[in-house]
């Protein structure tokens, strides 16, 4: 077997569960997003889709639903007999140790680390929603001789979530990253994305403990920008940074565009899920969809417009969707208005209701809520 | 090895002739039908529902992509420690191999396959068929009559009676005759290929057919008949639900668009009879504002800009603006190019439509097909060509 270069990490420690009711029950990484799939999805997709076979998910909380969705990797074909997936949850005596800083969980988990092959350690989020190849990544890597590379994006417009700016100067070299979320001004968005050598991973994860500090960006990268050859990659494709429920919804509605559809899930490698079993979409006679996304399993009977539906949603007779998104198995039944929603799992809409929220502020019903 | 009370032998050999272009360099069994799924789809998830997880599946013809598609059975529940799926290709012996000569010497040279599990009873079926039906219950059946062969049988029409396997049947569902394929049929209760068989009694009369160098070494014409002027009781199993032989070009278009009804007979959405099949990793469809699609099955990976209705998109099918796609179904990945009609046709998947084209006609008799991977330009006018 082809020796692999570089182990996958996606880091979930400390990821905000930021999205109201819709991280109530799940963490940000199996939100559901794009009418099929878990925001994790893209991040593992973009891994394996880039030949990084050997993929450690650092979990940390409300992640029932993500061992759920993950199973044992094999819709990622991540089951092998050497490499593959694996889950790691913190290793804690004590719940206080919980709240500790990444570093502290990666030497916990130390042994995951130095037992794999790789030479190169891609350390990821999942809420950074683009499809990117990384083998790209490591080239530019390599040709910079950098210590870092960090993925990046560069866009005028700010981003619709919320993320770290970072200036860099004209060699590619990045001089300041924002520590929190305060002002910088910058086009340069830092896509949570860094390559390094495991051994460098290592190294850091012991000399900031020893110092006591413990969180990888903020302390092990940030404060030794002058030491560390940090470089800054520019990922020209399409990004969903979803980490507010109106990041969520805006980026949602901008998968409505065709080009950014057609980018998101097929270039450069296409978006594995977990299989469902479920049949082709019916439409039936009175249907009238127009610039929407829909799953298999669906039901159409009514109308939908500029919306996304999720796996098994059925839309009534008379009943009218748009501007919203409605997840796995709502039902809408007849003659009620859905407009600007999000509508998480099993939701369903009573008849002749209507419900409406605006696009700054998406009207959001939680799991199995009966309008 | 774990003993197992019935296994299934799935019959997927079948060349499928009458298919035409459809089946030039694949076996029937793995004709896309209904929107996501594959023939064979329909035997493999009743078997799943049914309890049975061990099940040979008999291979001869074009077998490369249907391997391919069933793999070691993953999507049917089907790759286990004790059992599971097991393709069986004809093979060599020490005194030399043939290819399968007929469905029951496909099974008698498969014997020792059986024999690992020594079940009391074989189930016989085949990848040709679109049902969905609970073999246990029709083992239930075939227990409690004792009958060494059971037979499931469905009423066709008297018009379509003389394609098949004929049964005549007395008030307790014995089988009193049984004729193949007559040219005058006498009654219309079809046989369905759908045997349940005593293990021994059925060894028995294999290892006979097979020192019979006149036989034509198959189920309907040798074995049954065989059986009955022995006098062993061979019962029939009446199925009431929707059942459909889908070997032609008219019956693949009619078993497709069957779904279609408004309440279709044969209801795919069935929570506790979900038909398995490889999931072929493809976004949601999307459906533009110019679009307009009714009375249509559409599936995942699909992107239409043009008006489809009463049709059935596969996945990874491209309608563009100003086509018209109506009482058709289009295959895997067909491309349709702009200002295209399309009326009561089969294309072939991976086909190319180019813009401007037409293919088939609104009110035509025919079926237009249009085969595997063609690319069509709007000068060859295509209609009810096959």
């Amino acid at each position: 077997m082809k020796k692999q270069k570089i182990m996958g990490v996606i880091n979930l420690i400390h990821e905000k569960d930021d999205l109201d009711a819709l991280t109530h029950g799940r963490c940000t990484a199996t939100v559901p997003f794009g009418s099929r799939y878990r925001i994790i999805d893209f991040t593992l997709s973009n891994m394996v889709n880039s030949r990084i076979n050997e993929v450690g998910i650092f979990v940390h909380r409300k992640y029932r639903s993500l061992m759920d969705h993950i199973g044992s990797g094999k819709s990622w074909d991540l089951q092998h007999r050497q490499s593959g997936l694996f889950v790691l949850p913190p290793i804690t005596d004590d719940v206080q140790e919980l709240s500790r800083g990444d570093l502290f969980h990666f030497y916990q988990n130390r042994d995951y680390f130095l037992r794999s092959q790789p030479e190169y350690v891609l350390i990821t989020r999942s809420h950074m929603i683009c499809n990117i190849d990384y083998q790209q990544v490591l080239a530019f890597h390599l040709e910079q001789e950098a210590d870092i590379t960090v993925v990046c994006k560069e866009s005028i417009e700010p981003l619709l979530g919320r993320a770290r700016k970072v200036r860099m100067n004209v060699s590619g070299r990045i001089t300041e990253i924002q520590d929190s979320y305060g002002p910088m001004i910058s086009d340069f968005s830092n896509m949570e994305m860094y390559l390094m050598k495991k051994e460098l991973l290592m190294d850091l994860v012991e000399t900031s403990l020893a110092k006591g500090q413990d969180h990888l960006v903020r302390h092990a990268i940030f404060s030794k920008l002058d030491q560390l050859k940090v470089f800054g990659y520019i990922h020209d494709g399409f990004l969903a940074c979803v980490n507010t429920i109106n990041s969520y919804y805006s980026n949602s509605m901008k998968l409505l565009n065709p080009q950014v559809w057609k980018e998101l899930f097929y270039e450069p490698g296409p978006i594995y899920t977990k299989v469902k079993d479920g049949p082709p979409a019916r439409y039936k006679q009175d249907a009238v969809v127009e610039q929407s996304i829909i799953a298999n399993g669906c039901l159409i009977e009514g109308t939908v417009r500029n919306s996304i539906l999720f796996r098994g949603v059925h839309v009534h007779k008379g009943a009218v969707v748009e501007d919203s998104i409605i997840m796995q198995n709502g039902v809408i039944l007849p003659n009620s208005t859905v407009k600007c929603s999000i509508f998480d799992k099993d939701v369903v809409i009573e008849e002749n209701r209507e419900v409406r929220g605006v696009e700054t502020g998406p009207y959001l019903a939680p799991k199995r809520r009966i309008i | 090895m774990v003993r197992k009370e019935m296994i299934a032998m799935l019959l997927a050999g079948g060349e499928g002739k009458r298919l035409g272009v459809l089946t030039k360099d694949l076996a029937k069994p793995a004709v896309y039908f209904g929107g996501k799924y594959r023939i064979i789809d329909f035997t493999l998830s009743n078997c799943a529902h049914s309890g049975i997880d061990t099940v040979g599946v008999l291979t001869q013809y074009q077998p490369l992509e249907l391997n391919r598609y069933l793999g070691i059975g993953t999507p049917w529940g089907l790759d286990r420690r004790d059992g599971g799926m097991t393709i069986l290709p004809p093979y060599m012996q020490k005194e030399g191999g043939v290819w399968y000569k007929g469905t029951a010497n496909a099974i008698y040279q498969n014997i020792s396959f059986i024999e690992r599990y020594e079940p009391e009873y074989v189930l016989i079926i085949s990848g040709d068929h679109i049902y969905k039906m609970d073999y246990d219950l029709m083992l239930q059946n075939h227990k409690k009559t004792g009958a060494a062969v059971t037979i499931a049988g469905f009423e066709v029409d008297w018009k379509d009676a003389s394609r098949f396997g004929l049964m005549h049947i007395d008030d307790d569902s014995v089988i009193t005759g049984f004729e193949e394929k007559p040219k005058n049929p006498t009654s219309n209760l079809a046989s369905m290929g759908v045997y349940i068989f005593n293990w021994s009694d059925l060894k028995q009369y294999l290892v006979n057919d097979e020192e019979n160098v006149l036989s034509s070494n198959d189920f309907g014409k040798d074995i049954i008949p065989a059986m009955m002027d022995d006098s062993l009781l061979c019962s029939c199993y009446i199925f009431d639900g929707y059942w459909k032989d889908v070997g032609t070009i008219d019956s693949l278009w009619e078993g497709n668009m069957d779904l279609l009804e408004d309440k279709p007979s044969l209801d795919l959405g069935d929570p506790n009879w979900r038909i398995y099949s490889v999931n072929p990793n493809q976004p949601a469809q999307f459906v533009t504002a110019s679009a307009k699609v009714t009375s249509s099955l559409i599936t995942e990976g699909c992107f239409v800009e043009g008006d489809v209705d009463r049709s059935i998109l596969f996945y990874g099918v491209t309608v563009s603006e100003g086509s018209v796609v109506k009482e058709s179904v289009i295959m895997p990945k067909v491309k349709v190019g702009k200002n295209v009609q399309i009326h009561r046709a089969i294309i072939g998947d991976g086909a190319i439509i180019e813009d401007d084209a037409v293919i088939g006609t609104p009110d035509s008799d025919e079926i237009t097909v249009i085969p595997v991977g063609e690319h069509v330009f709007p000068q060859d006018q295509l209609m009810g060509v096959e």
